[in-house]
């Protein structure tokens, strides 16, 4: 009976597996499909012709180009004031501190709708009362990056300050006793203490960016990012250009999986060899 | 706050607060602030705003009474007025998406902390999370190829012979609510699993020696153990999904409006951005509800939903 149940749950682990990947390995087997609907039946031979469409797809391009701009530049903020607000947190208590994190974390829940919209108000709103034409009041892509920060920064406070909870106060104490700066203890004490969360942070805050629809669909004024070129193409007229990209990023996703696990299992191996020969050496030790 | 000067000195705290004050103040607190302000005011062309007309009013609200159609509900015919059936649609469609995603989650959850080999582990946390990586628009693009009617889902029910003749999934929401649960599955799978994680085994070894059925076990040791990632992962999956905007219009159709949508028309087809703020307040209003509910059901903190 408990073999029985073991099984069954192996089987629903894969199943889950198959749930998870199979839209990604259809979706990847229509780029090449040499049918004008992105699909993959019937199937009418392989073409490497949409990679050439896809390449040759100026506005997707362009759109990819924007993409990577604003993950960016949200990445970058995101990090600044997430580090920032996670060390402030991290040394107050009390109700402010309640009511500071209550109000960061509610960031998180806010849908993006109404993020995009309240921030597209405000700004318009600003440049108007003031009467200029400055373009930080018009609608455009830099809205949408203020826009995908609001919540995103939260993202990676939340990582740095799990980090920070773990580290050890008497290290400051001890460069400051010792002459540092005040700047020289957050560069040369704190801030390389928190590097593993921070790049976390930042990798977590550039994903966000490339996702993020509903903040740039009510912002971008009449620019494109990647996901909603996508979405405007699935809407009206798709190719399996689309596909091709798809394909590709997916490739690329991959990639950094298996470098990733590579390394990981490298790491894991020096381990177990060095843990192999401390017990080695206390064994002889005890033999002596 | 004595202590973060003493420590980075003025100057740096300084930064630090502004840095922080800027974050709240100007992204989060006053956009939400004249969201809410504007919400009440008239559509008005450019030269009237600011002038005699413009004057606060509950109609922008009033809107969403507009327009009544008629519907049934086992034979009973009656009234109810357009918008507020697609509010209370992306609702129900949101919590079946919401337990679709625990019935699935759950499990697997369960099976990751306490069953699988741990060696094999990180290797399958890799695996789960490619598809996260891969951007929201081209998973429901993914599902989209998968539903088209002559796409190959019902190719392959056609050929298993599970269906007679391929079936819409597009038209009504059975695309949106797949679409959705794809999509938001795995926020529901990785609080549940760092939730069992932290369960001693040995009390549901006791359980079991003691003579519990499995089911039991679950009822009595598991599910309370969890009930902190159970609660993150609903509000997730149920604010992500009545938020979302791109899933429900490529895998709806007109028969399957969803409430941001809505919002979406108001803004950039009617250019009516009042209206627009009325119901994205309307939205936010229910978000708000909801995490308190689900908060005072599961009774956890807010600050537990983080971890």
């Amino acid at each position: 009976m408990h073999k029985l149940r073991m099984n069954l749950a192996r089987l629903y682990m894969g199943l889950f597996l198959v749930f998870m990947i199979a839209p990604l390995a259809v979706m990847s087997g229509a780029a090449f499909n040499d049918n004008r609907l992105p699909s993959i039946v019937p199937w009418k031979g392989w073409t490497s012709r949409w990679f050439e469409a896809m390449i040759n797809d100026d506005r997707m391009m362009v759109a990819f180009g924007n993409t990577l701009v604003v993950a960016v530049a949200v990445a970058v903020l995101a990090v600044i004031v997430g580090t920032a607000s996670a060390i402030l947190i991290n040394s107050i208590s009390g109700r402010v501190r309640t009511l500071l994190y209550s109000m960061m974390i509610s960031t998180i829940l806010i849908p993006g709708v109404v993020i995009g919209i309240s921030t597209m108000i405000l700004w318009t709103k600003m440049g108007n009362a003031m009467g200029t034409e400055f373009f930080l009041f018009n609608p455009g892509l830099h809205l949408s990056v203020l826009g995908q920060v609001s919540y995103i920064a939260a993202m990676v406070m939340l990582l740095v300050l799990a980090r920070l909870q773990s580290f050890d106060a008497g290290l400051e104490e001890a460069a400051l006793d010792l002459g540092a700066s005040h700047a020289q203890v957050l560069r040369r004490i704190l801030l390389p203490y928190l590097y593993p969360a921070i790049g976390a942070g930042g990798a977590v805050a550039f994903f966000q960016s490339i996702e993020n629809y509903n903040v740039t669909q009510f912002t971008r004024g009449g620019m494109d990012t990647l996901t909603v070129y996508v979405f405007s193409m699935v809407r009206s007229g798709v190719t399996p250009a689309i596909n091709a990209l798809a394909f590709l990023l997916i490739m690329v996703t991959l990639v950094l999986a298996l470098i990733y696990e590579i390394n990981r299992r490298r790491l894991a191996r020096v381990e177990a060899e060095r843990e192999a020969e401390a017990r080695r050496a206390t064994a002889l030790e005890e033999a002596i | 706050m004595n202590d973060l000067i003493r420590r980075y000195g003025v100057t740096i705290t300084a930064l630090m607060c502004l840095l922080v004050a800027f974050w709240l103040v100007m992204l989060v607190v006053v956009p939400n602030i004249t969201l809410f302000e504007q919400s009440f005011r008239p559509y008005l062309p450019v030269v009237d705003v600011g002038g005699p007309k413009d004057v606060y009013s509950l109609r922008n609200y009033a809107k969403v009474f507009d327009g009544s159609i008629e519907r049934s509900f086992f034979g009973i015919p009656y009234m109810i007025p357009v918008h507020v059936m697609t509010f209370g649609l992306t609702i129900w469609y949101s919590i079946v998406v919401t337990v679709a995603c625990f019935a699935l989650a759950y499990p697997l959850a369960f099976f990751m902390a306490k069953i699988a080999n741990p060696k094999s582990l990180p290797t399958l946390l890799l695996l789960l999370f490619i598809p996260l990586w891969v951007s929201e628009v081209l998973r429901a693009f993914a599902w989209w190829i998968i539903l088209a009617f002559k796409g190959p889902l019902n190719a392959l029910l056609l050929a298993i012979g599970a269906i007679d003749e391929p079936v819409r999934w597009i038209v009504g929401y059975d695309g949106v609510v797949i679409g959705l649960t794809y999509a938001y599955v795995l926020f529901m799978l990785f609080p549940i699993y760092n939730a069992i994680s932290s369960l001693d085994t040995n009390q549901i070894e006791a359980a079991d020696d003691l003579g519990a059925p499995w089911w039991k076990i679950h009822l009595r040791v598991v599910l309370p153990h969890a009930k902190p990632g159970i609660a993150s992962g609903c509000v997730m999956v149920f604010m992500l999904s009545a938020g979302s905007l791109l899933v429900p219009s490529i895998l709806g159709s007109t028969t399957s409006q969803w409430f941001t949508q809505t919002i979406d028309q108001w803004f950039k087809d009617a250019l009516d951005w009042n209206t627009a703020s009325a119901y994205a307040f309307i939205l936010l209003l229910l978000c708000t509800v909801f995490v308190s509910i689900a908060l005072k059901v599961f009774n956890v903190k807010l600050s537990d939903i983080a971890k």
